[in-house]
């Protein structure tokens, strides 16, 4: 089986973050690859490795990172590829700065597209730095298969089919879907291995194929920043409120607040 | 007028999303507010849409929309809009809208703009970046707009109206229906739902270990109509289930007290409870976030606190 994750470089999520005028600075920030992201990689990983030992599928198949970035994004993908996956691809273009999730999902379904068959594309189901969410849900439009969000659990895959389970607000759903497919897997779904020294040393010598745009058959218009922010502003801020340390009568004093919001 | 649409999900019995209709409220201020609800229970569902302002609702309770994934649902949604060019269509950040709003974007070549929290007029929404301390204004481009809102953007009213309902028959080809919903598990919660009780309890990291969120229950039976989140922190961490989690990723409250307890604030959470009409926060580090939203705001031990709280708050009531 063919599978593509998709991994984002973000700005380090633990550092305060900046604007660089009307959007997120991303330039001369620490980055790493998107944490969201090393379940989708961990993923990709274990259907691969479940294939290879079970019956009838042989491990044949690969598990690609599709990437698209800065080049310091290559830190991402290698982060990926020391965990495990076999190679990655970068796309990296200036008038990309900026891009929407419309031109980013029409980027990474060409370089997907590219890339060769495939069966199954892995991605987190929203980044730490933009969290929209929608992105799997264009991106597969785009490449023509269904696609399954906000999956928690993998419970079986084989050639044709994958079953997993699907968070809802109250719950969650089975379903089964036909491969070639997009899913989006949660934090949940598993439990994303450490990258081991071999693995980070392996990953140096793992191919690395770095597009443009116009590798893509894309122009600047195709993926042209349609969203403007127009006018930024301060939110008005909470008044804070009374802070005490506990002497004994906190506990008296919180039930008196609840009794004067008329709660209790 | 702007022709403003609003996706609607809805329960097989006919119970509309409470954001689909926060923002219909929103919808009928901006311009001429239709819906479209499709799946079992749409019929049904129009009538509530109707009652707070939807002239027109487009429903189908055709079972394809429940059964498959999205994608039918993007496309009766497209050839709808292919029919009647509304100007915005608008959802509410839920898991099957999100789905259907990013697939139609690609389908139409609109941007799609997602975790809205204000509409101001036809052609800019606003989001809120940095836990709330940032609002950016966005112009909307496309035809028509595509815009994702948060749950509790707007506050619901009903327009005292009802609605022409026009059922939808579109095809659906059979290379659209290959993610198929085969079993539907519900989690069983008791009380008050999280996003609706007028009390959220919620618990971090600073309880220290799991069996203590027992004494949140406890403090929860005590005021009653209170109902127990956490943070995404002790969610990922297997504590309490993915249906607690309160925050940017799950859901957002707005009750009329939240009580913060162990938690420092990351914006991840903050966004989700900010809302709230009084904050409560117990932790023990004074430098904690939290402490700079709390209308009252604790140093001290949660664990030596609660079973006091639980006591003085059975006192109270008598």
């Amino acid at each position: 089986m063919n599978i593509v994750v998709c991994v984002k470089h973000i700005p380090d999520p633990n550092l305060p973050a900046e604007m660089d005028g009307k959007t997120l600075k991303r330039e001369g920030v620490q980055g790493v690859m998107d944490p969201g992201d090393e379940f989708g990689v961990e993923a990709g990983l274990q259907i691969k490795e479940r294939l290879a030992t079970g019956d009838g599928e042989s491990g044949e198949g690969e598990v690609t990172l599709v990437s698209m970035g800065p080049a310091a994004a290559m830190e991402a993908v290698r982060r990926g590829l020391s965990m495990g996956a076999d190679k990655g691809v970068l796309v990296s273009d200036d008038v990309l700065k900026g891009s929407d999730a419309l031109a980013t999902a029409k980027v990474l379904s060409a370089a997907i597209q590219k890339n060769g068959a495939f069966d199954l594309v892995i991605a987190g189901v929203e980044s730490t730095d933009g969290y929209t969410g929608t992105l799997p849900g264009t991106l597969a439009e785009f490449l023509g298969v269904p696609h399954v969000s906000t999956v928690k659990e993998i419970v079986s895959a084989d050639g044709g089919t994958l079953k997993v389970n699907r968070q809802t607000a109250d719950g969650y759903h089975v379903v089964e879907v036909g491969l070639p497919a997009v899913i989006s897997v949660t934090a949940g779904v598993n439990e994303p291995r450490y990258a081991s020294f071999k693995g980070i040393m392996a990953a140096k010598k793992k191919p690395v194929e770095q597009l443009s745009l116009s590798d893509l058959d894309l122009s600047g218009d195709d993926v042209a920043v349609k969203q403007e922010v127009t006018e930024l502003s301060k939110a008005e801020e909470r008044e804070g409120g009374e802070i005490i340390e506990d002497d004994g009568s906190a506990a008296a004093k919180i039930a008196d607040f609840l009794k004067e919001a008329k709660v209790i | 007028m702007a022709k403003v649409w609003v996706f609607a999900e809805t329960t097989p019995e006919g119970e509309v999303d409470p954001a689909a209709l926060e923002i219909l409220t929103k919808a009928r201020e901006i311009g001429d507010a239709e819906a479209v609800v499709l799946g079992p229970g749409a019929t049904k569902a129009a009538e509530k849409l109707g009652e707070f302002g939807a002239a027109t609702v487009y429903a189908s309770d055709d079972e394809v929309y429940g059964d498959y994934v999205a994608q039918p649902a993007t496309h009766a949604l497209h050839s709808l809009i292919e029919e009647h060019s509304p100007d915005l269509v608008l959802f509410a950040m839920a898991y099957d809208s999100r789905d259907v709003a990013g697939r139609l974007s690609a389908k139409l070549g609109s941007t799609l703009m997602s975790n809205a929290t204000d509409l101001i007029d036809e052609n800019t929404a606003r989001t809120a970046v940095f836990g709330g301390a940032t609002l950016v204004d966005v112009k909307l481009e496309g035809s028509p707009k595509l815009v994702i809102f948060r749950p509790k953007s707007f506050e619901a009213a009903p327009s005292g109206g009802s609605a022409d309902v026009v059922e939808v028959s579109v095809d659906i080809p059979d290379d659209l229906k290959k993610a198929k919903r085969v079993e539907r598990h519900i989690e069983e919660a008791t009380g008050p739902r999280l996003d609706q009780a007028p009390v959220v309890i919620s618990g971090g990291r600073g309880l220290q270990e799991p069996g203590n969120f027992e004494l949140l229950d406890q403090l929860a039976a005590a005021i009653g109509n209170a109902a127990v989140g956490g943070t995404r922190a002790v969610v990922d961490a297997g504590w309490v289930p993915y249906s607690y989690q309160i925050g940017q990723t799950g859901i957002t409250v707005k009750p009329s007290v939240y009580l913060a307890i162990g938690i420092s604030g990351a914006t991840q959470h903050i966004v989700g409870m900010k809302g709230a009409k009084k904050i409560i926060a117990i932790n023990k580090d004074e430098e904690a976030p939290i402490f700079q939203l709390a209308d009252l705001g604790i140093v001290g031990d949660a664990l030596k606190i609660l079973p006091q709280l639980i006591e003085e708050v059975k006192t109270r009531k008598g």
